[in-house]
């Protein structure tokens, strides 16, 4: 017994691996503890149950998905400043290269999967039904289960730190080495359940909000009257449908392979790896722009806030945004040019990649002829918007383009050229879109202001320090430097330009800390807006209190044109509803079996990461018993009475 | 969520199906088309991964040697009479006839379970045989593609099951026609991915 303990714990609990892990044991230990004794002793396990682990609430949801998006880029951050510091000296062995396989992989993971992705649907849940006029999204319950669908599978990906140890085959995780027969034990096993029950949150995320934009606008809004972040995130969710069931098979297949011994991607027994490259991009490749067209939508609003202007050419914005989703699916094999499919095939791919700079550069100029004249208020957001321009075109597109010329590719593949291009598109572009969407929607959620003046160093920090962290990248991989190696010999001119980008690391580092002490200033420092409307915008969400009341809209309003409130205020249209007075709205229980059955799908999760299938068969049963008890349920409605709506709107000076 | 003003107004429109007569029905009438959507390329992903691995056998069955045509007949019959009896089932929801859609819910459930069997028996006997998903890559593909398929049918089959138990407490109403006529749009969407495995995999897997 003491001895199977004891194998459990060099095995599972990696005793053996050192202080990192020590540390890392005792750290959650003591913030475990520091949270069960904060809510014990504040009484607020009632508070957070009622209010957060139940609600179906869509601005709870999209708070939610933010604050675990915050925590996964601490995660994700720290695990870059850790490869940062390794790489900052030559013949550095401060990371094992086994390590350090494990932190890139969970970098890139983390970063893509659970930090982008949930920080673009929490803004979505956010935004989307308030600038529709609807009063909550298409199917609550299911957007509850998606939710904590992500939450638990970025949970038991983040658990593999700890428990049985991180994957270590890279965020793409490519056959064969990711086979059982050359990396056994539970870490690949971890990424493919988190990413599946992950994955699979988000396709009816993707459900949610098609359904929702196409059905549930308010009267009078047509498609071409949509905010353009609402086109932003209709094109969105088509991606999301039609590309993660792509992810959703491969996982699968990948796992069949490793527990069930299989032949889809093996070297032997007639396995094709390459196989897996395909599928895998047919999904990836679409995923990058899931993740940078809700950031376009956000500058969309932004800048024609901020420049008091409406938005330069709203159709071709549409279009082009629609001209880059189809594209999306034609470009996958400029992931691996170097496979070798061949110069027609090849060529195919380069062309097609190539043609997505146009529909962008499209949506570029738009934005630019939005300020054109403009009276530009550079507010954070504004800032942020200024910042992407030319990060996201200069080294983000520029050298998109280059990449896709398929034969340079096969000097610039896999080297630091690449690693500053997708960093200069994901960070220039999404990253700076989610934090600015983030300000110019915090007061909405809130209903105060983030600090300007913090804000600001903050911004400085971060984007400065961005610059000198990639901008030298480009450089290491002319001369050479290899993405995912774990350290470099002396006299190869390499160290100068890594011992500078860990310095702008660092910077960003600095950028996020300070972005936290804005939040954390703003807090204990707020100013009550109640205007509902701090920035004069333009859209419909604005024309609420802040933070808006349960029911969003108290009266459905009738919609006359793009920008309505903006023209309601100029006296242009005329505010009316589709009530004549305040009736009693229906509005969807809270439950907390969402939360239980994404608890259930954690626990299938962690059965196939040990193949401990008694676990996978308890969490299936729970999952089916509480699917089945959902089906015979017919009254998960209640109405919130007139009576009570007129209260809090008077309360909140509406009436 | 929908206002009262909304799901009154469209109440008593005679011509529009019982389902979609509330907002919450229409919603998620549509919500299941798109999901199907996603479903048609889950399937287009695993019968790419088939048609890709056909040929990689390593030494084992070959599809020729595999396919039991009396078998996936037989099969094949079963699922398309039961996406037929569900038809029928929505027709007898559409005359309020509930004793009809019990009636041909179950007929069609035991089709189901017919195939099932018969899916079941094959895979038993081929891997019995020694075809077993660990023998090739085009064996790993055949069954996760057409397991995958099966393990729709049997969720299929519970579903049913459920809205048929559904039907005979509450009869047929605004919610319980919607979950029939939702869990029928899934069955037959279930036929058309066994239309496409009977003609890509079993057919052309007896000549190629």
């Amino acid at each position: 017994m003491m001895h199977q303990l004891v194998h459990f714990g060099d095995t599972f609990l990696m005793w053996k691996e050192g202080p990192m892990i020590w540390g890392s044991d005792v750290l959650i230990g003591l913030t475990s503890v520091g949270i069960v004794f904060f809510l014990l002793y504040f009484k607020k396990v009632k508070w957070l149950w009622t209010e957060w682990l139940t609600t179906v609430d869509h601005k709870k949801i999209g708070i939610m998905y933010i604050l675990a998006a915050l925590l996964m880029l601490f995660r994700g951050g720290t695990d870059a400043l850790l490869m940062r510091s390794q790489l900052a000296f030559p013949n550095e062995h401060f990371l094992t290269a086994q390590h350090y396989d494990q932190i890139f992989t969970t970098h890139g993971t983390i970063m893509i999967l659970f930090m982008a992705m949930p920080f673009v649907i929490g803004l979505m849940n956010i935004a989307v039904p308030l600038m529709i006029g609807a009063r909550d999204v298409a199917f609550p319950y299911l957007n509850a289960i998606s939710f904590w669908m992500f939450f638990f599978g970025a949970m038991l990906f983040n658990l593999s730190f700890v428990l049985g140890g991180s994957p270590d085959g890279g965020w793409t995780s490519y056959p064969p080495y990711v086979e059982q027969m050359f990396d056994p034990g539970p870490g690949e096993n971890y990424y493919i359940m988190g990413l599946q029950i992950a994955g699979i949150g988000t396709i009816a995320t993707g459900v949610n909000f098609l359904v929702t934009i196409l059905k549930m606008r308010a009267p009078g809004m047509t498609l071409m009257k949509m905010p353009m972040f609402v086109w932003s995130i209709l094109i969105t969710s088509a991606l999301i449908l039609f590309a993660f069931p792509a992810l959703t098979v491969v996982l699968a297949q990948l796992l069949i392979d490793r527990v069930a011994g299989a032949h889809f991607f093996t070297t032997t027994g007639g396995g094709m790896p390459m196989m897996y490259i395909n599928e895998f991009w047919i999904w990836g490749h679409p995923e990058v722009y899931i993740v940078i067209l809700p950031a376009f939508g956000v500058f969309s609003e932004v800048v024609s806030t901020f420049a008091s202007k409406r938005l330069f050419g709203y159709s071709a914005m549409v279009a082009s945004m629609v001209g880059i989703t189809v594209l999306s699916f034609g470009v996958w094999v400029h992931h691996f040019f170097t496979m070798g499919a061949g110069a027609a095939v090849n060529s195919f791919f380069g062309i097609s990649t190539m043609a997505i700079a146009i529909p962008t550069g499209v949506k570029v100029f738009n934005w630019l002829s939005t300020m054109w004249k403009g009276r530009i208020r550079f507010t954070l957001p504004m800032m942020w918007t200024s910042a992407f321009i030319p990060c996201f075109v200069l080294g983000g597109g520029v050298t998109g383009v280059m990449l896709a010329v398929a034969p340079a590719d096969y000097q610039f593949h896999n080297s630091y050229f690449l690693i500053a291009h997708f960093h200069y598109t994901l960070i220039g572009g999404t990253v700076f879109g989610m934090l600015a969407g983030l300000t110019y929607w915090w007061p909405k959620m809130f209903g105060f202001q983030l600090d300007e003046r913090r804000g600001r160093w903050a911004f400085w920090w971060f984007v400065i320090g961005f610059n000198v962290c990639f901008l030298p990248q480009f450089l290491l991989g002319m001369m050479g430097m290899t993405r995912r190696m774990y350290t470099y010999p002396t006299g190869l001119g390499w160290w100068i330009p890594n011992l500078i980008s860990t310095v702008g690391g660092f910077m960003m580092g600095v950028g996020f800390l300070l972005l936290v002490y804005q939040i954390v200033w703003s807090i204990l420092h707020q100013q009550k807006d109640l205007t509902g409307d701090p920035w004069d915008a333009r859209t419909l969400e604005w024309s609420l209190p802040s933070p808006a009341p349960e029911y969003n809209f108290a009266r459905t309003p009738v919609i006359h044109g793009r920008d309505e409130w903006w023209y309601i205020k100029r006296g242009k249209f005329k505010q009316e509803f589709v009530e004549p007075d305040i009736r009693p709205i229906h509005m969807p229980n809270s439950t907390g079996r969402p939360f239980l059955l994404a608890l259930c799908m954690f626990l299938v999760g962690f059965g196939f990461v040990f193949e401990w299938y008694v676990f996978v068969a308890l969490g299936l049963a729970g999952v089916l018993a509480l699917m089945i008890r959902r089906s015979f349920e017919f009254d998960y409605y209640h109405y919130i009475p007139a009576l009570e709506i007129r209260q809090t709107e008077e309360a909140l000076g509406r009436l | 969520m929908a206002s009262i003003a909304q799901e009154t107004s469209s109440m008593h429109e005679h011509d529009v199906p019982l389902e979609l007569t509330t907002e919450d029905g229409s919603l998620r009438i549509l919500g299941f088309w798109i999901f199907l959507a996603a479903e048609v390329i889950l399937f287009s992903c695993l019968f790419a991964t088939y048609i890709v691995m056909h040929g990689m056998t390593s030494g084992g069955p070959t599809s020729k040697a595999l396919y039991d045509v009396p078998g996936f007949t037989l099969e094949t019959f079963f699922l398309l009479t039961s996406s037929f009896t569900c038809g029928i089932a929505t027709y007898e929801m559409r005359r309020g006839n509930k004793r009809g859609v019990i009636a041909w819910m179950l007929i069609t459930i035991a089709f189901g379970l017919g195939f099932l069997g018969l899916e079941i028996k094959e895979f038993v006997t081929d891997a019995l045989a020694g075809a077993t998903m660990q023998r090739s890559g085009f064996l790993s593909a055949f069954f996760t593609l057409v397991g995958t398929h099966g393990l729709h049918v049997t969720m299929g089959i519970f579903w049913m099951a459920s809205v048929v138990i559904q039907i005979a407490i509450r009869g047929i109403d605004t919610m319980t026609s919607r979950k029939m006529f939702i869990v029928g749009l899934y069955w037959h969407f279930l036929d058309v991915v066994w239309i496409f495995i009977f003609t890509v995999v079993y057919l052309t897997g007896k000549v190629l």
